[in-house]
């Protein structure tokens, strides 16, 4: 069995959707993620993520998105805007579903 | 693991109040992205799979999700599916009920349901108590165990789903728990692909109205109840007995080929068409 790499992923925690049930700090193998003192999840120690999956699987709410790491190394986004682009259409209270890929070049 | 959460997304009305209206660490919104996640897995359009629910939490479900759906009377889900899977054989019709939905108000359209073997996949989702109208035994609730109208324990037995449905004919019957998701996603998977009635009961704790009674400090402990009271059927060396030890067997507990009501409708349709002509 090979060795499982950490620090591929980014962990996304969509604070809006997150109700704080614990289960993905509770069952987290790595402990990659605490509750806050709002009483939500939050992302700890990204770095010890062994991209297992089981938080993706366990959320009931669908808050807790992993995704692969980009290559300029960003991990964490700021909490208060969402995992998706403050700036798209959605804005803030309707989530993920139009993020796609970032464009690397975006036209001018 | 990327993009499961991003998939389950792409199959949510948006329009709808989010974040749902389940509880915090209700198990209703994993066998929800495990119900989307198998369609998914499928391949199957959203406009060919319909969603009929019933009253209750899980009557909630048919709301948040961009399938054809149905919220039906209390117990009487299985009855409008038998006649949309009458009236159109070639949609995938799932049928997503409580305990109380399928065992008590609507415990005589299961078990008919079964014996018709009609062509519905049945999603029980066993809580064990009535969640949504305050926490009232129901018939699923364990012997011994507390609710707001049994102050000093259930008296009654609890149904085993699993034993009722063999016995009544259903052609798939399966059991699996809101926190082996993937093997949740297997179950129903499998069973929507069966040709017959097929039924899988999810194991889905209720931390708010069942937990607290019950000394389950909080959702979690209920979660770890579940991964160390049960026991995957495959590995018992009497499947057809109940572990000694009083662990929850889950898995698959009956799987036979055998043409749904629909099929043979068609059949004998066709072959009264042809003697006419």
């Amino acid at each position: 069995m090979s060795k499982k790499q950490k620090g591929q992923t980014r962990v996304c925690v969509y604070p809006d959707w997150c109700k704080g049930c614990g289960l993905c700090v509770a069952f987290c193998p790595a402990k990659v993620l605490v509750l806050n003192p709002f009483g939500k999840a939050e992302v700890a120690n990204e770095d010890e993520c062994i991209n297992c999956g089981f938080c993706e699987l366990h959320c009931p709410d669908f808050a807790i998105a992993i995704k692969p790491r980009t290559r300029n190394g960003a991990s964490q986004p700021d909490p208060r805007s969402g995992w998706s682009d403050p700036e798209s259409e959605h804005g803030r209270a309707s989530p993920p579903e139009p993020t796609p890929e970032p464009n690397p070049n975006p036209e001018e | 693991m990327a993009d499961v959460t991003q998939l389950i997304h792409d199959y949510l009305r948006h329009n709808k109040k989010f974040p749902h209206v389940f509880c915090a660490g209700c198990g209703h919104g994993i066998v929800l992205g495990s119900l989307i996640r198998s369609v998914h897995a499928l391949g199957l359009p959203k406009d060919d799979v319909v969603l009929v629910a019933g009253i209750g939490c899980s009557g909630r479900m048919a709301v948040y999700v961009d399938f054809n759906t149905v919220h039906t009377t209390h117990g009487r889900a299985l009855t409008f599916a038998t006649g949309i899977k009458m009236a159109n054989p070639k949609l995938k019709v799932i049928c997503v009920m409580g305990d109380g939905d399928a065992m008590s108000i609507g415990g005589n359209h299961l078990i008919h349901a079964a014996r018709r073997n009609i062509g519905v996949t049945a999603l029980i989702l066993n809580n064990q108590i009535y969640g949504m109208t305050g926490g009232q035994c129901s018939s699923a609730t364990p012997q011994g165990d507390i609710s707001m109208t049994t102050p000093f324990g259930s008296l009654e037995k609890a149904f085993d789903i699993v034993e009722m449905c063999k016995a009544a004919g259903a052609s798939y019957v399966a059991r699996g728990t809101s926190f082996h998701a993937i093997q949740l996603d297997r179950l129903i998977s499998s069973a929507i692909m069966h040709p017959g009635f097929s039924v899988v009961e999810v194991f889905s704790p209720c931390p708010t109205q069942y937990g607290r009674k019950n000394k389950f400090r909080n959702a979690v402990d209920m979660y770890k109840w579940l991964k160390a009271n049960t026991v995957k059927v495959e590995t018992l060396k009497e499947p057809d007995q109940k572990p000694a030890d009083g662990r929850i067997p889950i898995g698959v507990f009956r799987d036979v080929e055998e043409p749904g009501l629909e099929e043979r409708y068609f059949e004998l349709q066709r072959k009264l068409m042809g003697q006419n002509r």
